[in-house]
């Protein structure tokens, strides 16, 4: 009798156990967890040189007519080709903080897989409501909490994951730490990366949850794909987009979490944008969370 | 015997403030009892057993599962009820040995006494062999008595089954049959289940309620309720050209007799001790019998009388419908 029914003192007892599960349906299927890799040097590998906007303006692509070149003396060739490609490293570092290209767009495309992997991943729960898991662990006394942080945390930590190895590919690719980077800088990508991730999922996760139809979140998801991806600084600088864009970039999340990772990784640090951006980010994760946990918790306990 | 393990007053569902899904039912499950919840589509059933197993809040009234509260006192019932629900919850992707771990895990039983019980329980439904096989890999009635095993894994006082063998082929529901038999009889177990099949409310329940309309018309041992109905039917013929309706009458317990082409059509409460005293009746009298059949009514008619032989034609949300579909399914394979 005594090893039996004991109330368990934990409040988060299954905590680990739940979001295991989820995981698990991951890491432990080769084809999956394969895939999810070699989805992130396809981006980087195709759309950073298809995208490579430096190759515009490189100096190495400008050559003198002869009838020009002839007016010059050697020594004056060379100055004029420092000077263009002075000229070039100036127009990149005045759009992208940065004269590589691949490594601006790479921390935009680590937020992005994150992104995508916390939109997809929150699906699971309308499979889990579909075939009955959910009423199954509801009639159990794991907390009602559980349940929806175990989906948070597991679509959580599988964007963090991808989003290091997205980090482990760029760099043979040509990817360019900042002047001030150093290792434990990415402690501070990978909590950023946590806040956002929090967030989008609580948020996925109270919208899934109500839908009976996997489509339903399919149609959200591909809604809200685009515009978060393109209205923001991931591709394209903010400041060189057209007024209305700027307004809408400017409120989006993604932009600040974009642009705290690169303050971390690639720029010369700015240490009080950088606290601005972990503070927005920071503020509409703690509210987007709430939000959606609450609304989860009244659903399921109807 | 005879302390009531569920006690359900008023108990009522509304969803959506109109559809009344369960109206005001009353009823007590006692200890070590088989009980069964029998009813057409949409009639209350799952309603009724998500109020029970704290998924679903009572509009209205009270139900308690050993003194605690459905309603107030969610978690103490969760701890000592188990639950094997219609549809197969247990993860396609994880062995049959970790779907166990995880539902333990659920309850918040250490790994140490879990991994154990685990190991006992796979033995118990036969499984031991494929335990470390995917779900996926497993036939429908592995599933179901892996199913089974999960329900058990907190030592219930009180298992809770939704519809135990939908889809399931005949031996295998026989199985099936046998395991809650073991569960009855070794551990003491109280049962509450629902089911379709009348054949397996019949040999497996103690007591049945039949729900319709959100309301329970009627609730007796299967005996009783099939002797509710005016008992078992005896028909005889007899050699002599001659009319013993009146003394057939005569004999105790024979309710109504009626003589058509020859043939004597009589209604009697428990046939099979009745029978033989209305053949020494006639016997004594010189009369010879050529021809005897004694039918007993089976919970078919129990259950037609009570819900009516109008088809049902209730609708269903899609997410019923889909669950219901993907479990037999899963079953036939």
């Amino acid at each position: 009798m005594s090893e039996l029914n004991q109330i368990s003192k934990s409040k988060l007892h299954g905590l680990w156990a739940l979001t295991n599960r989820e995981l698990k349906k991951w890491y432990k299927a080769p084809v999956v967890f394969v895939l999810t890799l070699v989805q992130p040097v396809l981006w980087l590998g195709l759309l950073g040189n298809a995208l490579n906007f430096s190759n515009l303006v490189s100096a190495g692509s400008i050559t003198f007519p002869p009838d020009l070149a002839s007016q010059f003396t050697v020594a004056q060739l060379s100055a004029l080709n420092q000077f263009f490609q002075g000229l070039s490293s100036q127009i990149l570092t005045g759009a992208f903080g940065t004269t590589s290209y691949i490594s601006f767009m790479a921390v935009g495309m680590i937020a992005f897989t994150a992104l995508f992997t916390t939109m997809f991943s929150g699906m699971s729960v309308v499979w889990d409501r579909r075939l009955g898991f959910l009423n199954k662990a509801l009639s159990t006394p794991v907390s009602r909490a559980v349940i929806i942080l175990s989906k948070v945390f597991s679509a959580t930590l599988r964007s963090m994951f991808q989003a290091g190895i997205i980090l482990l590919i760029a760099v043979p690719l040509g990817f360019e730490f900042g002047p001030s980077f150093n290792p434990l800088n990415l402690l501070g990508v990978f909590a950023i990366l946590f806040l956002i991730c929090m967030g989008l999922s609580s948020m996925f996760i109270a919208i899934n949850i109500r839908s009976t139809r996997i489509e339903t979140p399919m149609a959200v998801v591909n809604l809200l794909n685009l515009p978060l991806t393109f209205a923001s600084n991931a591709f394209f600088p903010i400041d060189r987009m057209p007024s209305w864009l700027q307004a809408v970039a400017s409120v989006n999340p993604m932009s600040y979490t974009i642009d705290g990772c690169r303050q971390l990784l690639i720029f010369n640090t700015n240490y009080m944008q950088l606290a601005w951006d972990f503070a927005i980010v920071g503020i509409f994760a703690a509210i987007v969370t709430t939000i959606g946990i609450v609304l989860s918790w009244r659903f399921l306990n109807k | 015997m005879g302390e009531d393990v569920i006690k359900a007053e008023g108990l009522t569902k509304v969803f959506n403030h109109s559809l009344v899904a369960v109206d005001h039912i009353d009823f007590s499950v006692k200890q070590g009892e088989v009980f069964g919840f029998l009813g057409p589509n949409g009639a209350g059933k799952t309603t009724t057993i998500n109020m029970l197993i704290t998924i679903l809040k009572p509009t209205e009234g009270e139900a308690s599962v050993l003194g605690y509260s459905i309603a107030r006192e969610a978690n103490a019932v969760r701890n000592i009820i188990g639950v094997v629900p219609q549809e197969y919850t247990a993860d396609e992707d994880l062995t049959g040995y970790e779907n166990i771990l995880l539902c333990a895990d659920l309850y918040g039983i250490s790994r140490e006494i879990s991994e154990k019980r685990a190991a006992d329980l796979l033995n118990l439904v036969e499984m031991t062999a494929f335990k470390d096989k995917k779900v996926q890999t497993y036939s429908g009635g592995m599933r179901r008595r892996l199913e089974l095993a999960c329900g058990l894994v907190n030592r219930p006082k009180v298992l809770f089954l939704d519809e135990p063998t939908l889809g399931l082929d005949v031996q295998t529901r026989t199985a099936t049959w046998e395991y809650i038999r073991t569960l009855k009889k070794e551990f003491g177990m109280t049962l509450f289940m629902t089911t379709h099949y009348l054949e397996e409310a019949d040999s497996l329940c103690d007591r049945i309620a039949i729900i319709d309309h959100g309301k329970i018309v009627v609730v007796g041992s299967p005996e009783e309720l099939k002797h509710g109905l005016g008992g078992d039917l005896i028909t005889l013929a007899i050699k002599e050209n001659e009319d013993v309706t009146g003394l057939i009458q005569k004999v105790e317990h024979v309710k109504e007799v009626r003589k058509e082409d020859g043939t004597y059509r009589i209604k009697a409460e428990f046939g099979e001790v009745t029978t033989p005293f209305i053949i020494e009746a006639l016997r004594r009298k010189g009369y010879t019998v050529t021809k005897l059949t004694l039918t007993e009514p089976t919970l078919n008619e129990v259950y037609l009388e009570y819900t009516g032989r109008s088809l049902r034609d209730t609708e269903e949300s899609g997410e019923a419908v889909f669950a219901q579909r993907m479990t037999v399914r899963r079953a036939r394979r």
